[in-house]
């Protein structure tokens, strides 16, 4: 009897980690399966699925930001300001005749500094908690956004400036159709997101932030600087959201007012569907990616469905308070208590 | 183990004000090679304080740290890991999320080279910890395991493994035994005594006269922030060292 209870306890402890890592992965499964029988013609033809990999490049770029940064315990609300600002910096001085090379990189430094402001403000000024510093810069960045571009759109950007949000890579030398092509930003979400998991799960500074997470107690113990990582974490993520923001410059072609407005609660719930604790120290980058699928599928299937986005939204909530259930859940057979 | 070689670890004058809160006033500790020195005093007496001025955690607001003789400036936990000075913390100061070998190495992974790549070195942090809690005879299921899964002695054995892992001279510890259970304390009690042997000065802070009179050479008590009194175990009784504790000589 004490064999057959050791067996099932041994069984779980080999499972568990595997369910803890790929069961979302399942959930994502699932769901195009049955989107697939939903809408047997459309939904997994070739121009579909590289419009739901377009309508989520964006997405993506800031819910890795959000991860890195939950993964520390801590939250990120600005990320969509933050986006926005740096789009309206990017279209600021494209207008003003900047070459391309130079307008590519402004969101990129413009987000980096933007995370780096925010790093620097929950450490130095040591406020309670990162909720309040970057509910802070979510009304300062996008009020500085409008103030830069006077609250107007401003369009047309070249070609180069919009490669990575529009571009496309032909792929009719492998016998495709025209119409078969792969998005460019699609290898960008790929890049980003592999060079992320290594990060994350190989080197030193990604075993760091998943330690802060877990007990900042027991980093600081170790030598860790804490307040040096959590300044890098906040940054990354301005950064990322800067990459969105040349995503979204090179989708739109426009640089627009309400551009990533309440996309920071999009990115957080990508974060919890894949998995990711608020207490910080879990989650995986194949987790944020699947939550960025799954919201993204959600919302193409149910378009395609003609279903209202008032809808949506009341699947998607659902879809999150489920994910964290089925977290507890799970927790409950494998942590000791 | 004679007091008339040199301390390993020695602290002069330690003083350390929070505001206006005196916490010590005046302390001095040693301890020597192969010595446990057991510190005792009721909640507030400064001990935990005093641990974290000699693991470099706090600054003394006055007074020096001699390690080998030589005196030391600790400004970060780093400068103290980095003289074999380690601190076994009352909270155990374990991450829960990452697995028992990625916790023994916090902060000082072993990494190999991929081109200009510093990646971490999985392969040798799990061999390192498989063998280094081989010679402490600590039994886990894996190295892999998160710590999260252990039970309440398995974590303080990680840490204490944790803390000897990198040729710690000194290991200090801050009431090792407070939060296991009975059968589990005797494990630690018996890693303690394994330390000495090989030539560890280890501090206990403890509350349990058991602890202290199983495994310490030397006791030592605060009072209300100050030494109040110091003997070698085979000099005193429980009865008295308890007194010590209560203010009462």
């Amino acid at each position: 009897m004490e064999d057959k209870e050791k067996k099932i306890e041994s069984l779980h402890l080999k499972l568990i980690p595997y369910f803890e890592k790929y069961g979302i992965l399942l959930l994502l499964v699932l769901m195009i399966l049955v989107m697939h029988i939903l809408q047997p013609d459309v939904f997994l033809s070739w121009r579909n699925v590289t419009n739901v990999f377009k309508q989520i490049s964006w997405q993506s770029m800031l819910a890795l930001g959000v991860f890195m940064v939950i993964v520390t315990a801590g939250i990120d609300l600005s990320v969509g300001s933050i986006m926005m600002l740096s789009l309206m910096i990017l279209a600021v001085v494209a207008k003003a005749g900047a070459p391309w090379f130079i307008v590519v990189l402004t969101p990129l430094i413009a987000g980096f500094l933007c995370g780096l402001f925010n790093g620097l403000g929950i450490t130095l000024l040591r406020m309670p908690h990162p909720f309040i510093m970057t509910l802070g810069t979510l009304y300062i960045f996008r009020g500085a956004g409008n103030l830069i571009s006077g609250g107007t759109p401003i369009s047309g950007f070249t070609d180069e400036v919009r490669y990575l949000g529009h571009g496309r890579i032909d792929l009719q030398w492998l016998g495709l159709e025209k119409s078969q092509y792969l998005p460019v930003s699609l290898v960008l979400i790929a890049i980003v997101y592999i060079i992320f998991w290594i990060f994350l799960n190989k080197s030193k500074t990604g075993k760091w932030i998943y330690a802060i997470g877990g007990n900042p107690n027991a980093a600081r113990a170790s030598g860790i600087n804490v307040n040096k990582i959590l300044i890098i974490v906040y940054s990354l993520c301005g950064f990322l959201s800067g990459i969105g923001a040349l995503i979204l410059a090179g989708r739109t072609d426009s640089g627009y007012p309400n551009a990533g407005l309440q996309s920071e609660l999009d990115a957080i719930a990508a974060c919890i569907i894949g998995g990711a604790s608020f207490f910080g120290g879990r989650g995986t980058v194949l987790g944020v990616f699947a939550g960025v699928m799954i919201m993204g599928i959600l919302r193409n299937g149910l378009n395609l469905m003609d279903v209202s986005s008032f809808w949506q939204q009341v699947l998607i909530g659902s879809i999150i308070v489920l994910a964290v259930y089925i977290d507890v859940l799970r927790r409950d057979i494998g942590t000791r208590k | 183990m004679s007091s008339t070689s040199n301390p390993l670890l020695e602290a002069k004058g330690i003083t350390k004000y929070f505001g206006t809160i005196t916490a010590l006033e005046n302390v001095n500790l040693k301890v020597h090679a192969g010595e446990c020195l057991g510190v005792v005093g009721d909640n507030g007496a400064g001990k935990s304080t005093l641990m974290k001025v000699l693991s470099g955690l706090y600054k003394p607001s006055a007074g020096s740290l001699f390690f080998q003789g030589k005196e030391e400036i600790l400004e970060s936990p780093r400068d103290s890991q980095n003289l074999g000075l380690e601190m076994v913390y009352q909270d155990l100061a374990l991450a829960g999320n990452l697995p028992i070998g990625e916790n023994i190495f916090l902060g000082r992974e072993p990494t190999k080279n991929l081109g200009f790549l510093k990646l971490l070195d999985f392969n040798k942090i799990k061999e390192l910890t498989n063998a280094h809690l081989d010679k402490l005879k600590i039994n886990v299921k894996s190295a892999d395991q998160k710590v999260e899964e252990l039970s309440g002695g398995q974590r303080q054995a990680v840490a204490i493994a944790r803390s000897t892992a990198f040729n710690a001279k000194v290991v200090i510890m801050d009431e090792p035994t407070a939060a296991l259970a009975i059968k589990e304390v005797g494990k630690v009690l018996d890693l303690i005594n394994s330390l000495k042997k090989t030539g560890v000065g280890v501090i206990v802070i403890s509350h349990r006269m058991d602890d202290i009179f199983t495994v310490c050479d030397r006791v030592m008590a605060l009072f209300q922030g100050t030494n109040f009194a110091e003997a070698t175990l085979s000099n005193t009784s429980r009865d008295e060292v308890i007194g010590w504790i209560m203010g009462k000589k």
